[in-house]
């Protein structure tokens, strides 16, 4: 069984609205699965059908070989994008009460927040009320809570927002080691920065339906353009611009280089980028010669606006 | 189970940790006596004597008023008849008078009737003018009997007063006014009920809607099912009013035995009776009052304990449910307030049925259909207990009461779930029918 997470064509309507349309993904063992779509496009929907809090219209979600089921709560950890906490509980108590929901005894769940708490040098909060905590302070507590029971599944929604650049660090930090520990994780956001750092798969949701899914390197050949990104020092500028224009499509880029370059942006079909390269060192001296790899932003943002409908 | 007696656990710990709740805990009582004190202070004040001229012309009447001057009450008569109205009248309020009797000369009684006045710049009580009609009219009487060559005390001698005494078939005798206690019984616990649920309905209410307003919910509810969470709200809120309550009611007798023992103001009826107690009073007392008591000791007070605590429990816990429900569909209390009324209007059904039909019949057909309806039955069966009820009866009563209980729970739960992505949205009747469907 190589995936944690399987969703089978999941339906979910909200009266006429159709929230997801038949959406099917699977998250493999152990990964950091990325899931990715603009505002409305139906994660939330769908974390929550993961979550048990909504059930899907029609479709089904295996988690671990099973049907989705009542006692799988206490497997999965969520960290909602809606953050909050009992406002004039202690942290600690609030903690201990938590860990127990998901199943936790109470002296287990004391030592588990007893290495947490040390892990993030927060020990001294025990005894303090939530509502005396700064906002991040609180999403430390957060993100304690939902790890704290060691879930096979880790349900992060935009993790990272609230943090600043430090915590956020210690953060990803946290998230890495738990990957590292055989944790399998999805993470929704709209930070494509992270997404890159992060991500082994990735799945694109838009307007209710999938319409990417994959490992991120694959993806990412699906999107190439098989462009070059190419900076060349010569004293003939029209014999080398005649050359190339004649096979290639050419146009002017912009990237930084010490040297006085003609930068170009050069996309070479289906032809060997060997061809292109015999061209250019006939003509002058090669400085740079890159292939454009599209990132996920790049992705992103071409998938969403090609499917305006 | 586990996770629901966690939740009742948190649930009655947070409350109990409030602080207002703990002020409240104490303060209530010291107010509570404090204000049964002060009306105590102030029924017991005498009212300041007012004074009132009658000026009488015809000689009969002044002698009897100030007869009532005697009885100290709170008037005080001053025969004045020397001098004119005219005189008087001015002088009404220079001297401080409340009101001037004016008894004219008449040819007759007949017409003295209707010529009689009383002049005064604020209206008097009505009590007063009855009064004052009294001892005009039996006066008149009086000498209207004497009129006639009647004996007036052979007239006195001769009206009889009479005492119904109330037997049953069985052919023990039965006593007037303890229908009146019975209802009295009744009513004071079903009352108690009703108090507590306005008190401690709104803060099942409030504890329900603290999820949202704490942005905590959906780690809760991807937690535990919210059927167990609306129980362990329920169950654990009405401990803590069930303990505030009980807190109330001892630091209430303290004070009040610790008052009167200072003050030596007598609050017995509040006192409970010991049957030792009982022993020497009965000894004491005598006759119907010997009744009475013992008649009192033949009301089923064993069935009335356990109805009030199973109808206590039973109907705060229907009504909290319905406060759930509110709580689970608003996102705060403001938006609450037009779903309140519909709860409120069958308690005070309740309570009116409870007076007015199961005091003249306690087991005519609408006070037995009213202690069967779930939303009724905790105060119009309670009320009708001391008056024996069938077994089957409260059997159906107790089952209907506590299946809508759970009915209405798991009604809340299915609300609170979608009321979830509904956030920020103030949901209307139509609405709420509308998420029953998903």
């Amino acid at each position: 069984m190589s995936n944690l997470l399987e969703v089978h064509k999941v339906v979910k309507k909200y009266g006429d609205y159709v929230a997801l349309n038949e959406v099917s993904l699977n998250v493999p063992k152990g990964s950091i699965y990325g899931l990715l779509g603009p505002n409305g496009a139906g994660k939330t929907s769908l974390i929550r059908i993961i979550n048990q809090i909504t059930m899907p219209d029609s479709g089904e979600v295996i988690l671990d070989g099973e049907k989705l089921q009542p006692k799988h709560v206490q497997t999965i950890g969520y960290l909602p994008e809606e953050r909050g906490l009992y406002s004039t509980m202690k942290v600690g108590e609030q903690c201990l009460y938590l860990a127990q929901m998901k199943g936790l005894s109470k002296a287990e769940a004391k030592k588990q927040l007893d290495y947490w708490f040390d892990r993030l040098g927060i020990q001294g909060w025990w005894n303090k009320k939530i509502q005396e905590l700064s906002k991040g302070m609180a999403q430390k507590i957060q993100f304690v809570v939902c790890v704290l029971h060691k879930p096979k599944l880790l349900i992060l929604d935009e993790p990272f927002s609230g943090f600043d650049p430090v915590n956020a660090n210690v953060i990803k930090d946290e998230i890495l080691a738990l990957k590292e520990q055989g944790s399998t994780i999805i993470f929704s956001t709209h930070r494509m920065e992270s997404v890159e750092e992060l991500c082994d798969h990735i799945s694109l949701i838009h307007k209710s339906n999938k319409l990417i899914e994959g490992k991120v390197g694959d993806v990412k050949r699906q999107f190439r353009t098989n462009s070059f990104e190419v900076g060349i020092l010569t004293n003939n500028v029209e014999g080398l611009m005649f050359d190339i224009t004649q096979k290639f499509t050419v146009s002017p880029a912009n990237f930084k280089s010490l040297n006085d370059d003609l930068k170009l942006n050069i996309q070479i079909g289906n032809a060997a980028p060997n061809e292109l390269l015999n061209i250019l060192t006939q003509r002058g001296q090669v400085t740079h010669f890159v292939e454009k790899i599209p990132s996920i932003n790049d992705i992103f943002i071409q998938t969403v606006t090609e499917n305006k409908i | 189970m586990n996770i629901i007696s966690l939740i009742i656990k948190r649930e009655f710990i947070a409350k109990v940790r409030n602080k207002s709740f703990v002020v409240m805990t104490f303060l209530s009582p010291l107010l509570f006596v404090a204000v049964a004190f002060f009306i105590g202070y102030l029924s017991s004040m005498k009212a300041e004597t007012k004074r009132i001229a009658i000026h009488d012309e015809t000689g009969l009447f002044a002698s009897d008023f100030l007869k009532e001057n005697k009885k100290g009450g709170e008037y005080r008569y001053l025969n004045l008849s020397e001098i004119s109205v005219s005189a008087l009248k001015d002088s009404i309020a220079k001297e401080n008078f409340s009101g001037l009797l004016v008894i004219p000369k008449t040819d007759s009684e007949k017409e003295l009737e209707s010529k009689i006045e009383f002049i005064s710049n604020n209206s008097p009580s009505i009590s007063f003018i009855e009064n004052t009609q009294d001892v005009i009219a039996s006066k008149i009487t009086k000498i209207n009997l004497e009129k006639a060559k009647l004996d007036t005390l052979a007239i006195e001698k001769a009206q009889a007063a009479v005492n119904i005494h109330l037997a049953k078939a069985s052919g023990e005798e039965s006593l007037k006014g303890l229908n009146e206690i019975k209802i009295g019984i009744g009513g004071a616990f079903g009352y108690l009920i009703m108090m507590f649920i306005i008190i401690y309905g709104n803060m099942v209410m409030r504890s329900v809607i603290e999820e949202k307003t704490n942005r905590i919910i959906e780690i809760i509810i991807s937690s535990v099912k919210p059927f167990d969470l609306m129980i362990g709200k329920i169950v654990g809120t009405s401990l803590a009013g069930i303990l505030q309550f009980m807190i109330w009611a001892i630091i209430g007798l303290g004070l009040m035995f610790a008052a009167s023992a200072f003050f030596g103001v007598n609050v017995g009826p509040t006192a409970r009776i010991s049957p030792e107690l009982m022993q020497s009073a009965q000894q004491e007392l005598s006759g119907t009052a010997q009744m009475y008591i013992a008649e009192l000791w033949n009301l089923p007070i064993l069935s009335i304990i356990i109805g009030f605590v199973v109808y206590f429990i039973g109907g705060y816990f229907l009504y909290s449910s319905f406060y759930a429900a509110i709580g689970a569909a608003v996102d705060n209390q403001t938006d609450s307030q037009q779903f309140l009324l519909p709860i409120i209007m069958p308690l005070i059904l309740s309570v009116y049925i409870g007076f007015f039909t199961v005091v003249n019949d306690p087991h005519g057909s609408v006070a037995v259909i009213f202690s069967m309806i779930p939303l009724t039955s905790p105060i119009v069966m309670l009320m009708r207990i001391p008056f024996g009820v069938p077994w089957w009866q409260i059997a159906i009563s107790v089952s209907l009461l506590f299946a809508t209980f759970f009915l209405v729970v798991w009604f809340a739960a299915k609300i609170y779930r979608v009321g979830i992505l509904m956030y920020g949205k103030k949901p209307t009747w139509k609405e709420l029918y509308k998420w029953l469907k998903y």
